[in-house]
């Protein structure tokens, strides 16, 4: 049985490397991938699940990790946007122009892309169940629709290097 | 095909930071040696605060320092210094800051926060802007008359709740009484917040020279530099604000507050670095939020629905403290019409105190608020008149040569063509099918319209500047102020300077982040003044730079400057173009081949000040507040259940007279992103309170806003009437999109439902409760 | 932010739980079970809950289980509401869970959790009301099934040390027709205004209903009326709002007034749609 009673030094599986890092047990796994492991593309918006600028991939599955204990991710991958390298939804996003202040960006971004590993050929009422996880302020998510959807027909491919 | 200039849709400069996580906002630069402030809040809307028990807090390991009002007596505010940072003795809001404990770490903070206890007597809790102004009324601030104001132009009561009054005398009121046909309406809109996906944060330390640093989420680095060194009595050059990316600001972020808190902590530490971060409950309570409004209108018109004279009493809900409410009360005022023609009108604006939370600027600075109240008077008045609603806002429209409330004469280059933006408005929601659509099985589909005007109320003298710098290649760097927060204009001030160097918008860097000690100084990016005011600057400092270019060029080619043209990196001869020289061999002085080498580095300077706003005349408001408006027209469409109460979006519209449009994708998403957020304001954002004037809830769990897959197709298009003094004619647009969308989807429900909503958000159960009485 | 300190233990069978539970429990150290882990972390960060230590259950393989045994269709308490409803397996259960916060949250959530947990709602447990499924308690006194209708009353009533290891579906009720209408003040995620599931078996609806009152439930009276051929079905629908007058949630998300006007419309609604199903 895995028994964390104190501040413990354990390993994680980040973006598929392992890195240790030391965490009380109460400790969100938000706050360990921006502290320690100085991954802040995950943000705090609310952190209460409500807003899902925190969304991280759990084994593919997007989660909210301000409402998840570091200790619960071991033994898991997780996945950050700065994971991804020139998925084809980042370059979605830059040309649909679905951001503005970017605060949210990190977090769709991640939903979208396990939307399109997960469910290729997702229709419209799947897209809308996914994305209503994540509150975007300053669009009117009508961009964010479009880079989703364009991505999932198969018109952006990765690319090597931003132009 | 390299991409040049305005009114070409460009990618956004900082695109892919924002997109791969690597874009760093205040809260994102991890330091281990930093240390965490966290606030206790209060938990009463009105009290005299008896004792507070710091005892085991201070006991906790890790606790540096805990505050209180004992340990300061600072007052802020932009225009009335009425504000204590920490409360003194009372405090006057449910979340106000009330104790500030700082740690080594957050852990550390938050758990003796959580030790702190405080005792309150309550007070009587002043709910509202009518109990606040009806005789014998508690008063919030007993030494109202004693505060310092900042500004010449705001003339609070004394011994009363109201920080401020504008008044409009415009022509002959009696004219009211023999109209036609005189409506009257009442409204009533509560509070609501700006929820930027960011909660707000800032982060201060002193150094060993004295100097104090401080980053924070803000739209306004310049105001909190200033106010800063005001506060805490500091010489201005040794104060330093730092602004990365902003993720939001809406206004919000324009006012000063976690950086007096984050600086008074780091005092408290011998000016070690200390953050403080809003948690998503204290950005909605603790830190400003949208102001109230309550208003009554008179509107008296002929038959044929020509409006002739107003009468408008409107009390604006500041909250406990001032901070921008008068300025608000102003806005409301000098726009008070509408963007129509009303000779004579006679409106009273007061900012009042209640023991709410204190507001500060939100997206469209009062016009979402005074909009509504307009916009469904003029419903009132079509239907009432049996005239056609976008008729009678056709045949009322200000003309050149008409004059606004406060009595500026209209033109096309201060207004626009409101005309052509209500025709076109007309069809893109499909106005001429019919406005009331009965779809059967008790489903009806309604459309509602409603016309927007929004001017700048700044400072009279609000400024700007930029500087321009070049590399060795010839690539130029543009320097400048405004906050990068959403909006994109760091992206539209490169596409000026690109437009007007002719230049490859890639070969244009900007600085994405505000740092005052290195940037030249920009009012506040606000107001959708930045394109103006900065543009402005930015063309002044582009003419500088091609003016040295010129003239060096001109010794080398021994030509005069004025035959002499840029474009694609060059200097040319107009006559003969083949006849030139690259910027490269300019832009850092030129070196002749035999080592001589004369005039440079260029180095472009612009600046831009607000000309000819005047202060308003106190007794009639007359003067000109803000250089022109920004002219639209806005519809809703709706489908409604006559049996559930219940509607749905369909689309929503808006057309507005943009002057010049930069960039055409930037545009067209910020007027959706208000629009969106007009319809979250309409439908369903609210702050709820109990009886005692505390919050029910202040989490996204019960203050909801539009989510994916709510909202309508939106169509949006644009008009361009010339500003003349804009660059490149481009007005102002970046609020826009949110003024009339609560007013068109009021609108829009009252045909629906035949009912008549006067106050928002309009819910279902709102709907159910006007059309049934609320009983089953 | 949690502002406190516990202590985290990850036992990987039943046997470890309960003993864990006990031992923490006899220390003094006020231990709770954790499934997702959603509502106990915010109420922690708000300072509205405290505890010692937890015990996650979401490594004990009993508690996993997604399969069909002896006629059930057994769902471990520590599936997340998400496995749930991709394994597509019982329609009116991914009704329910696909409506219990959005779908993220949905990635976490587990069915315990939603069952078990401080949220008055419980959504996940009408699908289960309406089968009259059965629970599986593991607690100090060992491993015991119980219908879920005797332990479930407002909430399910558990003794300290207990929690939930599956719960077991007849799996000849899971493809029956059914409905499930969730009522909200606005947006399509958000707590409920009222939410009604629904079968019909033999010709006869069957009824459950949270968000209504500050619990779920089930009422045989209730579905009696539903079902009385000699009402009409407003007056089926206003006869049963009479009924349930009492109790009924009055709170930000909605008046106990206009929920009992959502009640009678959503009653005819179902009674409309279901009638030839």
């Amino acid at each position: 049985m895995l028994i964390l009673d104190k501040k413990s030094v354990i390993n994680l599986n980040v973006n598929d490397e392992e890195r240790e890092v030391a965490v009380r047990p109460s400790d969100i796994l938000l706050t360990t991938l921006r502290e320690q492991l100085g991954l802040t593309g995950a943000k705090p918006g609310c952190l209460n699940g409500d807003c899902g600028a925190c969304t991280v991939l759990l084994d593919g599955w997007p989660i909210k990790s301000c409402l998840m204990l570091t200790v619960e991710a071991i033994g898991k991958k997780i996945t950050t946007v700065e994971g991804l390298k020139n998925a084809p939804i980042q370059k979605a996003f830059v040309e649909e122009f679905a951001y503005q202040c970017g605060y949210c960006t990190s977090g769709f971004i991640i939903v979208c892309h396990a939307l399109k590993n997960i469910h290729p050929d997702a229709t419209d009422i799947v897209i809308d169940d996914w994305l209503q996880s994540n509150i975007c302020r300053c669009t009117s998510y009508e961009e964010i629709g479009k880079a989703v959807k364009a991505v999932l027909a198969g018109q952006y491919k990765s690319s090597p290097t931003p132009v | 095909m390299p991409k040049t200039g305005v009114g070409v849709t460009v990618i956004r400069k900082g695109a892919y930071s924002k997109v791969t996580g690597e874009a760093k906002y205040s809260d994102d630069f991890v330091l281990p040696s930093i240390l965490t402030a966290k606030i206790v809040t209060s938990t009463q809307a009105h009290a005299r605060i008896k004792k507070i028990d710091l005892s085991k807090a201070l006991a906790q390991t890790g606790v540096k320092a805990i505050l209180t009002g004992k340990d300061h007596s600072l007052l802020c505010g932009p225009i009335i210094k009425d504000r204590p940072p920490l409360a003194k003795e009372k405090v006057r809001y449910y979340g106000e800051p009330v104790a500030l404990v700082v740690a080594n770490s957050e852990y550390q903070a938050a758990h003796a926060a959580s030790l702190i206890k405080v005792e309150y007597e309550a007070l009587p809790a002043v709910l509202s802007p009518s109990e606040a102004i009806a005789p014998g009324a508690t008063l919030l601030h007993e030494n109202l008359g004693d505060y310092q104001i900042a500004v010449l132009d705001n003339y609070p009561k004394a011994k009363t709740n109201i920080c401020g009054h504008i008044k409009i005398r415009k022509g002959d009121i009696g004219v009211l009484e023999d109209c036609d046909v005189v409506i009257e309406g009442h409204f009533s809109l509560p509070q609501s917040d700006h929820v930027a996906m960011e909660p707000r944060t800032a982060r201060a330390k002193i150094d060993a020279d004295e100097n104090v640093f401080i980053k924070t989420s803000s739209q306004s680095p310049f105001e909190v530099k200033k106010m800063i060194a005001e506060l805490f009595a500091l010489d201005p050059g040794k104060v330093i604000v730092e602004v990365p990316f902003v993720g939001g600001g809406f206004g919000g972020k324009s006012a000063v507050q976690l950086e007096t808190l984050a600086l008074m902590a780091s005092k408290a530490v011998g000016g070690a670095e200390v953050r403080i971060t809003n948690s998503r409950e204290n950005d909605f309570v603790s830190s400003p939020c949208r102001m109230g409004l309550e208003a009554t209108i008179k509107l008296g018109a002929t038959k044929e629905g020509l409006l002739k004279a107003a009468q408008m009493t409107y009390l604006v809900d500041t909250g406990a403290y001032s901070d921008i409410g008068p300025r608000l009360a102003k806005a409301v005022a000098v726009d008070c019409s509408g963007p129509y023609y009303i000779e004579n009108i006679f409106c009273d604006s007061l900012c009042v105190y209640t023991n709410h939370p204190y507001v500060t600027a939100f997206r469209s600075f009062s016009h979402e608020s005074s909009t509504f109240c307009i916009e469904r008077m003029m419903d009132k008045l079509a239907h009432k008149l049996k005239i056609e609603p976008a008729e009678l806002r056709r045949r009322n429209s200000l003309m050149p040569g008409f004059t606004s409330p406060t009595q500026v004469r209209i033109t096309n280059s201060n207004f626009g063509d409101l005309l052509s933006c209500i025709d076109r408005v007309k069809e893109l929601i499909g106005w001429n099918e019919g406005i009331y659509i009965d779809a059967g099985n008790d489903v009806v589909r309604a459309k509602g319209i409603a016309c927007l005007w929004k001017t700048s109320n700044s400072p009279p003298d609000a400024h700007s500047s930029a500087f321009i710098t070049f590399n060795q290649d010839g690539s130029v760097n543009l320097n400048c102020g405004c906050v990068e927060c959403g909006p994109g204009m760091k992206t539209t001030a490169a596409q000026i300077l690109s437009e007007k160097l002719q230049m490859d918008i890639k070969r244009v860097n900007v600085n994405m982040d505000v740092n005052t000690k290195y940037n030249p100084e920009h009012w506040k990016t606000v107001a959708s003044m930045t394109t103006y005011m900065l543009g402005n600057a930015v063309l002044q400092a582009a003419e500088d730079a091609i003016r040295q270019l010129k003239s060096l060029a001109a010794v080398i080619i021994k030509c005069h400057p004025e035959d002499l043209e840029i474009g694609e990196e060059r200097v040319y001869l107009k006559q003969d173009p083949t006849i030139f020289l690259p910027f490269a061999e300019l832009v850092h002085g030129h070196r002749y081949p035999n080592g001589n080498s004369i005039e440079g580095p260029v180095l472009g300077r612009g600046s831009f000040i607000m000309s000819n706003i005047d202060l308003l005349d106190k007794e009639t408001g007359k003067g000109k507040s803000g250089p022109a408006w920004t002219v639209g027209a806005q519809a809703v469409e709706i489908e409604f259940d006559k049996k559930e109460y219940t509607y749905r979006f369909l689309k929503a519209a808006t057309v507005i007279d943009a002057g010049k449009v930069i960039n055409p994708k930037i545009a067209e998403g910020l007027v959706k992103g208000g629009m969106c957020m007009g319809l979250g304001l309409g439908s369903r954002e609210h702050f709820t309170y109990d009886q005692e004037g505390r919050f029910e809830d202040t989490s996204l769990r019960s203050y909801k806003v539009m989510h994916f897959g709510q909202t309508p197709q939106y169509l949006v298009s644009f008009v361009e009437t010339p500003q003349i003094d804009a660059p490149y004619h481009a007005r102002g647009i970046g609020e826009h999109g949110i003024i009339g969308i609560p007013a068109a989807l009021a609108n829009a429900l009252s045909l629906a439902a035949q009912v008549e909503f006067d106050q928002f958000p309009i819910t279902p159960e709102l709907i159910w409760q006007l059309k049934t009485g609320g009983g089953v | 932010m949690i502002p406190f300190d516990f202590e985290y233990y990850q036992p990987s069978t039943v046997a470890e739980a309960i003993d864990a539970f006990t031992m923490l429990d006899e220390k003094g150290k006020d231990p709770v079970y954790y499934g997702g882990g959603s509502e106990l972390i915010s109420m922690a960060r708000l300072g509205n809950r405290n505890f010692g230590a937890v015990v996650d259950i979401k490594e004990i393989p009993e508690c996993k289980v997604l399969g069909y045994a002896n006629d059930n269709l057994h769902l471990g308490s520590a599936l997340t509401l998400s496995e749930i409803i991709e394994s597509k397996q019982f329609p009116l259960m991914e009704k329910s869970a696909g409506r219990i916060a959005d779908h993220t949250m949905q990635c976490k959530i587990t069915l315990g959790g939603n069952i078990a947990g401080t949220i008055i709602y419980r959504e996940a447990v009408l699908p289960l009301l309406l089968t009259d499924s059965k629970i599986t308690i593991a607690s100090r006194r060992g491993v015991n099934d119980y219908w879920i209708r005797h332990l479930f009353h407002k909430r399910l009533n558990l003794q300290k040390g207990d929690f939930i290891v599956k719960v077991s579906i007849p799996q000849n009720l899971l493809q029956i027709p059914y409905f499930h209408i969730k009522k909200t003040t606005n947006e399509k995620i958000d707590y409920p205004l009222l939410t009604t599931a629904g079968l019909k078996t033999e010709g006869k609806l069957k009824i459950a209903f949270s968000g209504l009152k500050a619990y779920p439930f089930r009422d045989d009276d209730v579905e009696k009326v539903l079902n009385d051929e000699h009402l009409d079905f407003q007056e089926r629908a206003q006869k049963i709002a009479i009924a349930l007058s009492h109790d009924i949630l009055n709170d930000l998300w909605g008046s106990a007034a206009y929920r009992k006007f959502v009640l009678v419309n959503t009653i005819e609604n179902i009674l409309q749609t279901m009638k030839d199903a």
